[in-house]
């Protein structure tokens, strides 16, 4: 049976060359990055090497780049680190209200400690108010964060004029901190920290055909934060533990291809996703598209159906060899809808019936029309046993 | 039984009920019920509308028919409930309205913990379909 991955926002398979890179720092090269013989130093080389690579696209310096185990571990240093670091100067923090959940809980677990959060609001197409952010910001903000691209949606946030608002905001002072969550925007927007105006930036190699829990959070060096993890000196003294070069490496390399890639993709992406979704959109009745017709990521397509439950639909999907997503409430461990589909507005049942399909690097036009083969009939099928009559 | 590893989300048997259902109401215009049930709302994500026919002699269920909007484990539980009511001759009534939604449960070879309620669901629009039968008879009286 043909196979067909179109959930790429989830993850993606690592890109062979980058697998290359990585293979030696599994097998040979295998020295700690702190021992001094040159087994330890080929590590230590390594690793440096991938934090100037990475420093480079972000146009920062090397030292501004702490090496994580995932994206949710650098939203958590992020959020958690600079909120301990400056409690003393506030406990305010905003959020917006469709941040990935590494940001929302880290967000929660302040609030039990006694910050205060606000969480902002976004429009129907899940752009953030911009007017409830500089209502929100006030002297005890110590930190701002929003999210570039959502994983769900797709939408982009307009994450300059948010910096612009906030550095207005600050005048001469510091605080408060902008943190991005870039994790689904690596790869298909600019990741350069001036463009954005960001002090801190959430990266991860499991979006990018890189591996999974590799990561990296670009920090400011005029910031300090509270490390999560203690022990050793190793980066910078912000993450304990021995580093994983292997890891290290593949982040690198797979968010190097991806810079290189960007443009191409990118154009080719957004012809694939424009095509499925205006087929999509017209044979089938009573379907919708979530989130914003052209601010969105090039690979992103978040369709709802009314009157079928998104679960029942992933399933079926599978059983013709397409792996795809939902917001639906079925799929989750709380039986709670997607938090991102609420907070746009959409009714319940149109959240139950979210499909998100997210293209990638292999995606082709005839993937496409085998889904538009494939998804129609399946649609009409669950619709004609649902319980619900449209 | 030897359980054979899947990469499947459910068991093996929630898998064939689901591709397979057993019972749709694929035809509700031509479909002449002597009660009917709906239990869930659209909010929650599942709604189940049960159908059945009685004989009136033997108060058994001799037909179900149902549609469900829901999950995969919704689907295969209001398939399985359809199948235990009219199998070996029907279900009476009075069994029926016992039935529990753990015997439901263990047809289907287990459900996840979170997904229990789908059965309770299925077995709660039966009961409004055996209730609206009843109601109807008394009219008839």
């Amino acid at each position: 049976m043909k196979q067909i991955y179109l959930d790429y926002a989830a993850t993606t398979y690592i890109d062979p060359g980058v697998l290359q890179k990585m293979l030696p720092y599994l097998t040979t090269a295998y020295g700690n990055a702190s021992s001094l013989y040159s087994l330890g130093r080929e590590a230590k080389t390594a690793i440096d090497m991938a934090r100037k690579d990475v420093a480079k696209i972000l146009g920062v310096l090397p030292q501004e780049i702490i090496l994580t185990g995932s994206g949710t571990e650098s939203a958590n240093l992020a959020i958690y680190g600079i909120a301990k670091a400056y409690q003393d100067k506030g406990d305010h923090v905003i959020v917006s209200k469709i941040e990935h959940k590494a940001v929302l809980e880290s967000a929660k677990r302040l609030e039990k400690e006694g910050f205060r959060v606000t969480y902002l609001d976004i429009d129907s197409q899940g752009i953030v108010n911009l007017n409830e952010l500089k209502k929100a910001l006030n002297k005890k903000t110590i930190l701002v964060s929003i999210m570039y691209a959502n994983n769900e949606i797709g939408t982009i946030q307009p994450i300059f004029e948010i910096s612009k608002i906030i550095t207005k905001f600050k005048k001469e002072n510091l605080l408060p901190a902008f943190h991005s969550d870039a994790c689904q925007a690596a790869g298909a927007l600019s990741l350069k920290i001036k463009d954005l105006g960001v002090d801190f930036l959430t990266l991860n190699g499991s979006k990018i055909y890189g591996p999974k829990g590799s990561g990296c959070l670009y920090k400011n060096q005029n910031f300090k934060i509270e490390p999560l993890i203690v022990g050793g000196s190793q980066e910078m003294g912000l993450r304990a533990g021995t580093e994983n070069p292997a890891l290290i490496v593949g982040f690198s390399e797979a968010l190097k291809l991806a810079e290189k890639l960007r443009k191409k993709e990118n154009w080719r992406l957004r012809i694939l996703r424009d095509y499925l979704i205006k087929k999509v959109l017209k044979t089938i009745p009573v379907s919708q598209l979530n989130g914003h017709p052209q601010k969105r990521l090039p690979h992103n397509i978040n369709l709802s159906f009314a009157g079928i439950e998104g679960e029942s639909l992933v399933l079926k999907l599978d059983q013709y060899g397409i792996s795809v997503s939902t917001g639906s409430a079925c799929t989750s461990t709380d039986l709670t809808p997607s938090h991102v589909l609420l907070a746009l507005g959409l009714p319940e049942d149109l959240t139950h019936g979210s499909l998100r399909l997210t293209l990638g690097r292999k995606t082709t036009k005839e993937d496409l029309d085998y889904v538009l083969k494939i998804l129609p009939p399946v649609v009409k099928k669950l619709r004609k046993m649902s319980a619900i009559r449209l | 039984m030897k359980k054979t590893k899947t990469n499947w989300l459910y068991s093996q048997i929630v898998k064939e009920h689901f591709l397979n259902p057993k019972n749709v109401l694929w035809d509700e215009k031509n479909y002449q019920a002597d009660g009917k049930g709906m239990a869930g709302n659209p909010i929650c994500g599942d709604v189940m509308m049960v159908c059945i026919k009685v004989d009136l002699k033997t108060q058994k269920i001799k037909d179900c028919k149902w549609r469900t909007y829901g999950c995969g484990a919704a689907i295969a539980s209001t398939s399985m409930l359809s199948v235990m009511v009219t199998e070996k001759g029907g279900m009476t009534l009075k069994k029926a309205l016992n039935l529990k939604p753990q015997e439901i449960i263990k047809r289907l070879g287990g459900l996840p913990v979170l997904k229990f309620h789908c059965s309770v669901l299925g077995q709660a629009a039966l009961k409004e379909a055996i209730n609206d039968y009843f109601k109807k008879q008394k009219r008839k009286k």
